[in-house]
């Protein structure tokens, strides 16, 4: 790991930068198939209604009207990523507004958006369920009536509209508060937050003569498409071939199910292609958004400073499907402890159904929303003790040996010098002292998760193809997974080449998410590097009539006897006798599922968990200079500085990227983003409406410092990076604004008008 | 709607074509002529992927009839030539470019900007792309590599 590397630590642009610089890349808006239809979606007027009939004779009879498809014409049928509640389209029941209750395939969009009006549905209106209080009410209507008999891939505890419900706890946390010196309270609030990729949701699909399909869409895991299309359509998974163009952003929201299983349907119905691309609207209102949390947490602590207990309840709005949500719900309690020793912690929440969008994946998933409360709360006791926020972290940082929150293990933890390293660079300690708007906020986000693999295979030329299935959504990973791999055989990083994802040819990758495919895939990629190696060797052992032990790589694709610099062979000379001669072509292969436990039974009593095998940590802390205007109660951030320890940066440049992205969508949660319902439709479904940071919102003095403290098995140490850098940072900001103000605010965004409630009423607003 | 024919002006060829009076050029670019360089991000006029060069002015695609267009000179990404003009080089040398979504606007904007500000200081130019959303790169890289093409003072 110490060693000098010539691939893995170089700040390349990503492979792919010059197509993109200059307008070529194709995103899946760009493809066109001989003969395609384009598709429209009908979606619900009502939150909540049942559906009692179609009138679909004027659209069919419209000129250019291929089909028309409703909840009838499809099986009964249902996908979701841990429940399956999920119908590809509204049936029986619609549940939020939006909600695709039939579509319509045509020659051209116009003709299919005027077809999709022309349907008339019947409801009948039920009362709808719209808030996660509502939900749980006792009289409350029930957004899903056969939740018992849906099937769930994990233990789930749940019954009337609570989809999930998980509990984690170690010690005993109210005789801990009881004995706590000083014990903080509060609510925390936080808004729904639209993901708003730039390129807006799509998919294209075309079937063969025999009946097969082949997908193509903007997504984030081509096996995790393949999976809930087949799912929701009762199609063999064999059926259906999925790919991916250039994707145009993700953060969460191409995760899971957008459109796919709808074009699928029309283009087997058709026997046509159809493409159908969201539009803005159409990509706020019916894909899936960040959840908003109600958080109740208490932190108790000694009058020395050590933090001794928390404890966390938390009530999640599902939406009207489970999506990614009892992930969310687990995930974000067993971050609630943050990365702290204390040894008395509980956390509890429900995930309770309504009427509305689903809420899903989000970077971060959970985690900046439950810091939010968290870290906020870590700066009260700071307060009401007089410690600098900083040396109250730092003394109660995880150490190493020290487990998460359930018992999972730690083995690498660079946080104490991601705290020391963001005080140093944002001068912390000079600057602190009033007037400042210095904030502060610490946290931990996972990277090992779930299956993976790499297919690492020679060509006749010596040169590499690398094959994972793991989707480049524009985050870099197919730039940072040829270094890995070249490094590992020790190749320029342009002798390897990256084949584009593809369910027929590509080894199984879950997804882009989760800050995971650095970590998990690329130990598969050094993995299925080695086995090529290995065969490398072996081959010119026999040709240099020497021991395959005795052989080693050299960097520039050779292989040479150790000790004797001209006896040595080409990666092409060999390929050429496994092509042509004997052996067969050299291809190396790995694939894995993570499998360290997340709870260690022993110390944590945990009921409803749906990831019993999740780790490996990403440490951060990040620095805010917030100025707030104390006429208008505007927040802005001046200069920013985000330490992360990502155990090795395998491409500096896209770390620095991804925390410098993260940090500005980070900054736009906390200050201006916020989905606003009225009543059960979202009224602010546009990007005048919905205000997403531009230049001049953003602070151009964004500084990144990169820690690395090495996972042992990570590749060259390598740790994720995705996500980790917006975790810190409404509470960063938060904690700046209490600075510069003394108003502490529990609720996000925290607009103009609410900072200057909290100024001058000493109180968050509503 | 009425379909009439418009002649227009696209990357210095000339183009006849047959199209109704309320589609964008947006739509006649990317659907008519299978220029796909500029990009459909919202079709409201506030994302700027869309943007291209009227008369080498930058203009939302998405916002323009395809008939005002007429007779003007547009210019899209493709019109800028095979090889990476200085804002291109810039953003690539940088790795300023992540998912790419927006890079075509941006170009546009950016090349138009430091046309007609020559050696822009950083504030400027974060005020000359602030028509653009990127929602990956937190603009920190972006911003820098245009004012390095500019090759503006600090």
């Amino acid at each position: 790991m110490n060693a000098a590397t010539q691939a893995v630590g170089l700040g390349l642009a990503r492979l792919e930068t010059r197509e993109k610089v200059l307008g070529r890349a194709q995103y899946i808006a760009d493809l066109a198939r001989p003969g395609m239809l384009h598709g429209a979606i009908l979606g619900s007027p009502h939150a909540h209604a049942r559906i009692l009939g179609y009138d679909t004779a004027a659209a069919r009879a419209l000129p250019g009207v291929a089909c028309v498809l409703t909840g009838d014409d499809l099986g009964d049928h249902r996908m979701g990523a841990f429940i399956k509640d999920e119908p590809p389209i509204a049936k029986g029941k619609a549940r939020y507004v939006g909600e695709p209750v039939a579509v319509v395939a045509a020659e051209d969009e116009a003709t299919a958006r005027q077809a999709a009006r022309l349907i008339e549905v019947r409801y009948e209106e039920l009362p709808a369920v719209l808030s996660p209080e509502d939900g749980i009410a006792p009289d409350a209507p029930l957004v899903h009536e056969d939740l018992a008999s849906y099937f769930k891939v994990f233990p789930a505890v749940c019954g009337g509209n609570v989809a999930s419900e998980t509990t984690i706890a170690e010690g005993d946390v109210e005789a801990a508060l009881a004995a706590a010196d000083i014990v903080v309270e509060g609510e925390y609030a936080t808004a729904p937050q639209a993901h708003v990729a730039i390129e807006p949701c799509g998919a294209l699909a075309e079937v063969d003569a025999g009946g097969r399909v082949t997908l193509w869409s903007a997504n984030q895991s081509v096996f995790r498409v393949q999976a809930n299309v087949c799912e929701s359509l009762g199609l063999p998974m064999g059926r259906l071939r999925c790919l991916t163009p250039r994707v145009g952003g993700g953060f969460g929201n191409k995760m899971e199910a957008h459109v796919q299983p709808l074009v699928v349907a029309l283009a087997l119905a058709t026997g046509r292609p159809v493409k159908l691309i969201l539009n803005r609207e159409e990509d706020f209102e019916i894909v899936r958004a960040r959840h908003p949390f109600k958080v109740r947490m208490r932190t108790g602590a000694r009058r020395d400073g050590t933090l001794v207990a928390r404890d966390t309840e938390v009530l999640l709005d599902c939406g009207a499907y489970g999506d990614d949500s009892p992930g969310v719900l687990g995930y974000a309690l067993l971050m609630s402890r943050g990365p702290y020793r204390i040894a008395h912690a509980c956390a509890h929440g429900r995930l309770v159904y309504t009427n509305k969008l689903r809420f899903g994946a989000f970077r971060g998933f959970g985690n900046p929303q439950i810091a939010f409360a968290g870290e906020t709360q870590i700066d009260r006791i700071a307060e009401r003790l007089g410690m600098d926020p900083l040396d109250l972290r730092a003394r109660n940082a995880l150490r190493d040996g020290d487990r998460w929150f359930g018992g999972g293990e730690v083995l690498s933890n660079g946080l104490a010098q991601c705290i020391e390293g963001a005080r140093a660079a944002s001068g912390w300690t000079a600057r602190r002292g009033a007037p400042n708007g210095l904030g502060a906020a610490c946290a931990a986000h996972i990277s090992g998760l779930l299956a993976t693999g790499a297919i690492v295979r020679v060509l006749e030329d010596g040169s590499i193809v690398l094959n994972t299935g793991a989707v480049d959504i524009g985050q870099g990973s197919d730039t940072a997974l040829a270094q890995i791999c070249a490094e590992a055989l020790k190749v320029p990083v342009e002798r390897v080449s990256v084949a584009s994802p593809d369910t027929d040819g590509s080894p199984y990758n879950w997804g882009t998410t989760a800050s995971r495919v650095t970590y998990t895939t690329g130990r598969a990629v050094v993995a299925a590097a080695r086995e090529v190696e290995r065969k490398l060797r072996e081959h010119a052992g026999e040709m240099l009539e020497c021991s395959a032990d005795d052989l080693e790589l050299r960097w520039g694709g050779r292989i040479g006897l150790k000790g004797v610099p001209d006896k040595e062979i080409s990666f092409l000379h060999v390929s050429l006798r496994a092509h042509w001669a004997a052996g067969g072509p050299i291809v190396g292969t790995n694939t894995l599922v993570f499998d360290r436990a997340s709870v260690d039974p022993k110390r944590a009593v945990v009921t409803g968990l749906p990831f019993p095998r999740i780790g490996v940590f990403s440490f951060a802390c990040t620095v805010a200079d917030v100025a707030v205007d104390d006429v208008t109660g505007k927040a802005a951030v001046r200069e920013a500085w985000s330490a992360v320890d990502v155990g090795k940066a395998i491409n500096p440049g896209a770390v620095e990227g991804q925390m410098e992205g993260a940090f500005v969508q980070g900054m736009g949660f906390a200050l201006t983003e916020e989905m606003v319902w009225d009543g059960g439709r979202l009224a602010n479904p546009t990007l005048a409406d919905y205000k997403v940071p531009t230049t001049l919102d953003s602070p151009h003095g964004i500084h990144t410092v990169i820690v690395e403290a090495p996972e042992p098995d990570g590749p060259f140490g390598a740790k994720g990076v995705g996500e980790i850098g917006i975790v810190t940072v409404p509470a960063a900001i938060a904690n700046g604004i209490a600075a510069a103000t003394g108003a502490r605010l529990d609720r996000l965004p925290m607009t103009p008008e609410r900072v200057l409630d909290a100024m001058t009423g000493g109180g968050d607003a509503s | 709607m009425t379909t009439q024919d418009v002649t227009l002006q696209i990357n210095g060829r000339a183009h006849r074509l047959a199209v109704r009076l309320d589609t964008t050029l947006l739509t006649v670019l990317r659907e008519g002529l299978a220029l796909t360089g500029a990009k459909r991000g919202c079709n409201q006029g506030v994302c700027g992927a869309c943007t291209v060069l009227l008369d080498g002015r930058p203009v939302r695609g998405c916002l323009t009839l395809a008939h005002d267009a007429e007779d003007r000179a547009i210019t899209t990404i493709e019109g800028l030539g095979a090889e990476p003009n200085p804002v291109q080089a810039a953003l690539a040398e940088a790795g300023a470019v992540q998912c790419g979504f927006c890079t075509p606007g941006m170009v546009m904007a950016a090349t138009a900007f430091l046309r007609d500000h020559p050696a822009p200081s950083l504030e400027a130019v974060r005020e000359g792309l602030s028509g653009n959303l990127c929602r990956c790169s937190g603009y920190r890289k972006v911003v820098e590599a245009v004012h390095r093409a500019g090759g503006g003072a600090p």
